[in-house]
């Protein structure tokens, strides 16, 4: 990191080296319906970050025993490409790997109307293919999608966003220089429909107000991306509606 | 990949209507307020062939932890550090739902957790820990064992990492004339350089209920828990939401406060115990 450490995170007009406010999000596009084999399955970006999401089920389980009586199990896979780095990321799933697709997995549990398809399996993955920061939130964004867009019955849409303090700032939606900078990354995602919290964490040193402010910035963008999302389905499906 | 945990006992479902009734009067199927942890016994200096060890109760839950020093070389991104690691095994002896193997999800999850904790706020002085700058430094090993599993296993682990580390020596050592590093585990030791106390505080939701250090029961039947880390200047250096339940916008912030109280009563306790040399 440290040819990176020349970049002025914040310049004298109060904008971020790649020119956005503190509260600004990247530019994010959303694509759906981009795999045909997968039930579902959309592509996100979140600036320079690129992650592909796809859903395949309810289906049978592989493993007949893998099964609960009253609901479909989830099963997520949370992965990065090896040339999704700078330096090449050895395709065997790390220990942060791990951890991540347990936190994505619950934070699609409580959203995901499992009730509905008992003794079957949903097996989302998630496949990072270029990360500059917020892997996990955009892949909970294209998780979102691409079940919504496999028709599976959802309460609501979520999308996530991380909020990280820099140089004594919090700033919304941070990128991979400003996290590698900062003292503390706190990615979020829920429902705002529903206003659920299902993933957060942090991960460094904020006080409690901090905590609470950065909350805040990063729901109002979960607002606007989950409208994001609306409108990108409702393209789709009137679409569909025309053809018939 | 991570799925829907689906060998869980139903027993704890069946009894959640109880549970909730007690809460609604204030009270846990023990006797405790539901903002109050178990009792908490802390023993420091365990093991003899670790450099720091400590062995927490936390009402039956036990959690074992030892530290071992080696001599290692630095990152090459941080020539000056030491190096920490933090390993976590849900040892099977430890729970009917533990089994042999890897470790899974949840040890993964327990140990990032407590890793993330001491090192965003650096508890531990890695600065202290070089022997030569971009060559040799300590390379501290934190392996939590889980002996006996009834819940809140973060917040039990992390008062033990914290007493371990509070109570490690690093060994003596002797510089060869090649530049090798022979370790004198025996001879005289000083202590590791302990920057800031770090405690987690574990609160499960459950019904509309938000309550302290969940026993095993009660994180079957939880929507979610929170674990929060606080240092002892009560700052948030970390926090994690666990469990398939999502957590509502307005219960984020009664959570830290429940939490503040908490890791208060939990710094006192270890400060206490480690006072005593125990």
């Amino acid at each position: 990191m440290g040819h990176k450490a020349k970049v002025t995170l914040i310049d004298e007009r109060g904008l971020r080296h790649d020119g956005r406010r503190f509260d600004e999000l990247r530019p994010i596009s959303m694509q759906i319906g981009v795999l045909a084999n997968a039930s579902g399955s959309a592509l996100v970006e979140y600036g320079r970050t690129k992650v592909l999401a796809a859903v395949y089920g309810p289906r049978e389980p592989s493993q007949k025993f893998m099964v609960l009586p009253d609901r479909a199990i989830l099963r997520v896979r949370y992965h990065m490409a090896p040339f999704s780095t700078s330096e090449r990321k050895n395709p065997a799933p790390s220990r942060r790997e791990i951890e991540l697709s347990k936190v994505i997995r619950e934070a699609l549990e409580d959203i995901v109307l499992s009730s509905e398809y008992p003794r079957t399996v949903i097996d989302i993955f998630i496949e990072v293919l270029q990360a500059d920061g917020g892997t996990r939130v955009a892949g909970v964004t294209a998780a979102s999608l691409a079940l919504a867009d496999a028709g599976v019955p959802m309460k609501g849409l979520v999308a996530g966003v991380a909020v990280g303090k820099v140089g004594g700032v919090l700033l919304l939606d941070v990128d991979e220089i400003e996290d590698s900078m900062g003292e503390a990354d706190m990615p979020v995602a829920g429902a705002p429909d529903l206003g659920l919290v299902t993933l957060f964490q942090l991960n460094g040193v904020l006080s409690e107000e901090e905590v609470e402010r950065g909350f805040s910035m990063a729901w109002k963008a979960i607002e606007k991306i989950v409208a994001m999302e609306k409108e990108v389905l409702r393209k789709k499906f009137e679409a569909a509606g025309e053809e018939v | 990949m991570s799925v829907t945990p689906f060998k869980l006992p139903v027993v704890p479902h069946i009894r959640r209507q109880a549970y909730i009734s007690l809460y609604e009067k204030g009270l846990r199927a023990d006797g405790r307020g539901i903002h109050e942890p178990r009792s908490i016994d802390v023993k420091t200096g365990v093991l003899e062939k670790a450099e720091g060890s400590a062995h927490v109760s936390l009402g039956s839950t036990q959690v074992l932890v030892g530290v071992k020093i080696e001599v290692a070389q630095p990152f090459r991104d941080a020539p000056d550090q030491g190096v920490l690691v933090v390993h976590a095994e849900n040892v099977p002896l430890a729970s009917p739902i533990f089994e042999p193997g890897p470790p899974d999800e949840n040890a993964i999850e327990l140990a990032r957790v407590v890793d993330r904790s001491l090192r965003e706020v650096k508890a531990v002085d890695l600065e202290s820990l070089v022997i030569r700058v971009g060559e040799k430094v300590w390379n501290l090993w934190i392996d939590i064992y889980v002996l006996d599993h009834d819940g809140n296993l973060f917040d039990a682990s992390m008062l033990a990492t914290m007493a371990a580390l509070a109570t490690t020596k690093i060994p003596d050592y002797e510089e060869t004339e090649v530049g090798e590093i022979l370790v004198r585990r025996e001879g005289a030791s000083k202590p590791l350089k302990i920057n800031h106390k770090v405690v987690t505080v574990t609160i499960a939701k459950i019904a509309d209920f938000l309550i302290v250090d969940p026993t095993f029961e009660e994180e079957v039947i939880a929507d979610y828990r929170l674990v929060l880390s606080f240092d002892e200047n009560l700052r948030i250096v970390g926090a994690q939401k666990t469990g398939e339940g999502g957590m509502k916008v307005e219960e984020l912030k009664e959570a830290i406060r429940i939490g503040k109280n908490t890791a208060l009563t939990y710094f006192k306790i270890l400060n206490q115990k480690l006072a005593q040399g125990v």
